[in-house]
């Protein structure tokens, strides 16, 4: 079977047909029964039916599927045209009538007369017309289904009058009726004469006054030809009637709508058929009094009706609260609480349509569907529920190009808010990915939370956004003061696999940490981590075991450990107490892993004192001069200890700047608040450290040690300051110990955090995704 | 399964409540009654806390022989509660999350509608027809 195009409006008719013939709501088959009723009815000689079925392949089949009975029915109107059957001229045949099937459907034709006798089920007066509530009941007729919507049949009762009447009457009842007018006008509107508008109009005014309800025993009254002004004059009841309902004093434009109406019968009644079925269209007329209303409250037309305003406004149509609050529910299409101008046209028209008792749909029908740029929407096919299967109807009906051409400026705000939604959501989730969020690192772990935090309410991009930028700039920061450094740390404070971002987080924790700790008065923790790191507000002292721990390892790895250190010259730079700390740094890191040897050089403590002179004499960042000056005080004092000697020999051995970490060490230690027994120690590793270029780092790091070292109680110079040093070096690795391990589960706790947020995201964004096909 | 969700002002007068099936309703509502006073220790035990999508969702407030019960609160102090069956293990915490988004986001729809007062009970068919999606997907 070719391929069959249908047209519109054909489209729709045969929606409803196969609806019609659909008794057993498969709505994939239709009886053949049914069916063959229905070709009966079309008058065409049986041989030409049974071509008919031959032809769209049903008897192939054995039933008709909805493509057979389309094609079914484009032969029935090829064939009522005079045209002989043929497969081809399926699609060739343009502007092919609508196939006419005997019964209510063709009220042009009386035919539908002899059907109403054995309409027995139309319990209402009407016969066959308008197809009683039970619905399709109109196989006897062989007449359409679309009247099978007709569910109000209360409506329907009052018409008594003749059979040709009723489907007039029906109309203000159900859209369906109207679309039914539609039909029958389109499929015979040449034949049907406009007839007396005037006197249609007269009693259409006088149901105005009521209710739309009461317009119904007026229509009783109508001739059969009137039927279309009738239809006609219902578009503009609904105006009217709202016009009554809502402005009582108005009524003048009830008669300007009328008179209006009346004048352009016929264009409108051209207009509707080929706007065809659909109920929930809003008409020229319509639309312009919507829009009229609208400025009285708010005067711009691309501005916003509050829902306050909007609510007074809808109360005065005395609908109940419950009806009003779902009819807001569906016009309000953006959910923002105010109605843009379409959104207002939908719900007023959705209010005249049911003080004229149609039913509310549960979904906005299409033409009512605010023009969304950003969407393409139109292809959404709302159902209208109290339709009955008119499920296709709407979605055949005449899309919004067809709507109300008036459909202005249209929402400018709705057009702005979908895009600015999908472009939040995206930016959200772009920024969520973007920062490093899957490692562990802690700085990654602030950053992810203040991510989420920022990202799931309200918190528009731009937090988080700069976030990022800032927490990588950072890193890059850090990244770039040390290289060599930033792996060693990342590698000793993280085992798990860096990217190279997590790398550049963790050089900038580690020098994070190592700012907090290279002076009790550090200047500034590390800028970046948006929470600060825990373990920056901790004593430095911590901050020294990190260092402590880093070095060894390093130093034992003959890697140039100070990772840590090399922020440290910054913040120790401007400190006077960092006096010690170049040299305490290196010292305590020379400390730890050389505690052992530390003991022999405890004895050095007579040399503190001296060294404190140093320090405080004000060799600051003077390492070098230091560690000459101490290297020198230290050959004095060497005959003291034994130590003595050994510093002694590593001022010789360096008599660069570790000395001078050396030095302010040592006095540390022995005196004040100077760890002495790690500072020969460090200057052993000091000497290690020369190695590296990063004379600030020493710097740092005894800025560090010495930080931690002031922590530490001025030991007395005793023999038992070696022990003293072995526990407090012992102190300090635990204290490190305790710290990393802290760190350890908070880092495994944001990041399982991180993997949470993760799966809550892609879940929001699967949510986001089907609501943009709504 | 029974799927049970149930909305509770400030003042804990019930906003909205809806289960599948509908019998032993009255169980229900006796359990989320009860679950109101671990909703209400959540949510002073949080203090200060930043208010996100983390702190809203209260998680599982406690586990019966029968049924979880689930706890989200916005920023209004309108709780959530959900009781689930026991037996439906499949609900993982991330999907009761989603629920839990779900319902506040039609509840904010609701909310935004000029006619509905807020304290009364919620009448919208939107709102209804989300949480029977939402049920029918769970059970």
């Amino acid at each position: 079977m070719e391929g069959l195009t249908l047209s519109e409006a054909e489209q729709r008719y045969y929606c409803d047909l196969f609806a019609y013939c659909d008794t057993e709501s498969t709505k994939k088959v239709a009886p053949n029964g049914r069916v063959l009723e229905l070709f009966r009815a079309a008058q065409l000689p049986s041989e030409v039916v049974l071509q008919i079925m031959e032809l769209c392949g049903a008897t192939r089949l054995g039933y008709f599927g909805r493509s057979q009975f389309y094609i079914a029915l484009k032969l029935v109107a090829v064939a009522q045209s005079g045209l002989p059957l043929r497969v081809e001229s399926l699609n060739t045949v343009k502007d092919l009538p609508l196939p006419r099937f005997v019964g209510p459907k063709n009220e042009q034709e009386l035919r539908h007369t002899a059907l109403y006798s054995s309409d027995a089920d139309n319990s209402t007066s009407y016969s066959g017309v308008i197809p009683p509530p039970p619905g399709r009941v109109q196989v006897k007729k062989g007449s359409v289904s679309h009247d099978a919507v007709q569910q109000r049949t209360s409506t329907d009762q009052q018409e008594s009058t003749s059979p040709v009447v009723s489907p007039q009457q029906s109309p203000p009842t159900s859209p369906h009726i109207w679309r039914k007018h539609h039909r029958h006008s389109s499929g015979g509107n040449n034949e049907r004469p406009i007839a007396g508008p005037g006197p249609l109009w007269t009693p259409f005014s006088e149901a105005q006054p009521g209710a739309s309800t009461t317009g119904d025993p007026i229509w009783s009254g109508h001739s059969p030809p009137p039927h279309q002004e009738n239809w006609v004059s219902f578009a503009d009841t609904p105006p009217t009637s709202a016009l009554l309902a809502m402005h009582p004093a108005s009524v003048q434009d009830q008669t300007t709508v009328r008179t209006v109406a009346s004048a352009t019968t016929a264009n409108e009644i051209r207009r509707q058929s080929s706007s065809y079925d659909d109920p929930w269209k809003i008409t020229d007329e319509q639309r312009q009094y919507y829009v009229n209303q609208f400025k009285t409250i708010q005067p711009d037309l691309n501005g916003f009706i509050p829902g306050s305003a909007a609510k007074e406004f809808f109360t005065k149509s005395k609908l109940p609260i419950l009806e009003l609050s779902h009819i807001w529910e569906l016009s309000d299409f953006d959910k923002d609480g105010a109605l843009t101008l379409d959104e207002f046209c939908a719900a007023f028209h959705l209010v005249v349509a049911r003080k004229n008792g149609y039913d509310l749909p549960e979904k906005l029908p299409e033409s009512l569907m605010p023009k969304l740029i950003d969407l393409e929407d139109t292809t959404v096919v709302p159902v209208i529920s109290e339709v009955g299967d008119q499920s296709g109807e709407v979605g055949y009906s005449s899309s919004p190009a067809e709507a109300p051409p008036s459909k202005s400026p249209s929402m400018p705000s709705l057009n702005q808010t979908w895009p600015e939604l999908n472009q939040s959501s995206e930016d959200t989730a772009i920024v969520h990915p973007v920062p490093i969020r899957m490692t562990p690192s802690k700085i990654h772990m602030q950053e992810m939370e203040l991510k989420r935090s920022g990202s799931d309410h309200a918190n528009p991009t731009s937090p988080l956004l700069v976030k990022p930028p800032d927490l990588s700039e950072d890193n890059k920061m850090s990244t770039s003061k040390f290289v060599a450094g930033n792996t060693v740390a990342d590698g000793y404070s993280s085992s798990d696999s860096y990217t190279s971002d997590p790398e550049q987080i963790g050089s900038t924790v580690t020098r994070q940490r190592s700012h907090s700790g290279t002076s009790p008065d550090n200047t500034a923790p590390p800028p970046p981590p948006p929470r600060p790191h825990p373990s920056h507000s901790r004593s430095s002292s911590l901050d020294m075991n990190r260092s402590f721990t880093v070095t060894p390892g390093q130093q034992q790895a003959g890697v140039a450990y100070p990772p840590a250190v090399p922020p440290r010259p910054q913040p120790t730079q401007g400190a006077g107490p960092h006096v010690h700390r170049p040299v305490d740094a290196e010292g305590l890191i020379a400390h730890t892993s050389t505690s052992p040897q530390q003991i022999p050089e405890q004895p050095n403590f007579a040399d503190f004192s001296q060294f404190e002179a140093l320090v405080a004499s004000g060799v600051n960042e003077e390492e070098e001069e230091e560690i000459e000056t101490h290297s020198e005080v230290l050959q004095v004092e060497k005959p003291s200890d034994s130590s003595g000697s050994l510093r002694v020999a590593k001022a010789e051995s360096r008599i660069e700047d570790k000395a001078a970490v050396n030095v302010p060490v040592n006095s540390g230690k022995g005196t004040t608040p100077l760890a002495p027994p790690p500072k020969p120690i460090r200057r052993r590793l000091k000497s290690e450290d020369e190695l590296r270029p990063e004379v600030e780092e020493h710097t740092q790091k005894t800025g560090v040690i010495a930080a931690v070292l002031a922590s530490q109680p001025s030991i007395p110079r005793s023999v038992g300051k070696d022990k003293k040093a072995i526990q407090a070096s012992i102190r300090r690795n635990k204290e490190t110990n305790t710290v990393l391990a802290r760190l350890n589960s908070e880092l495994q706790q944001q990041l399982k955090d991180v993997l949470e947020e993760r799966i809550s995201l892609e879940v929001q964004l699967e949510q986001l995704r089907p609501f943009s096909h709504l | 399964t029974i799927v049970a969700y149930i909305l509770r002002a400030l003042q804990n007068y019930p906003l909205y409540i809806r289960s599948i099936p509908t019998e032993n309703e009255l169980k229900f509502h006796y359990t989320v009654h009860t679950s109101l006073d671990v909703v209400d220790e959540k949510i002073s035990a949080m203090g200060k806390a930043l208010v996100d999508q983390r702190e809203l969702y209260l998680g599982l407030l406690y586990p019966t022989e029968d049924y979880k019960v689930y706890g989200y609160v916005t920023n209004s102090k309108v709780k959530f509660v959900m009781v689930v069956d026991s037996s439906n293990t499949a609900l993982r915490d991330n999907e009761i999350r989603s629920m839990f988004r779900k319902l506040h986001n039609s509840y904010t729809d609701v909310m935004c509608n000029p006619f509905y007062n807020p304290g009364d009970c919620i009448n919208s068919r939107a709102f209804d027809s989300m949480v029977t999606s939402m049920m029918m997907q769970v059970c």
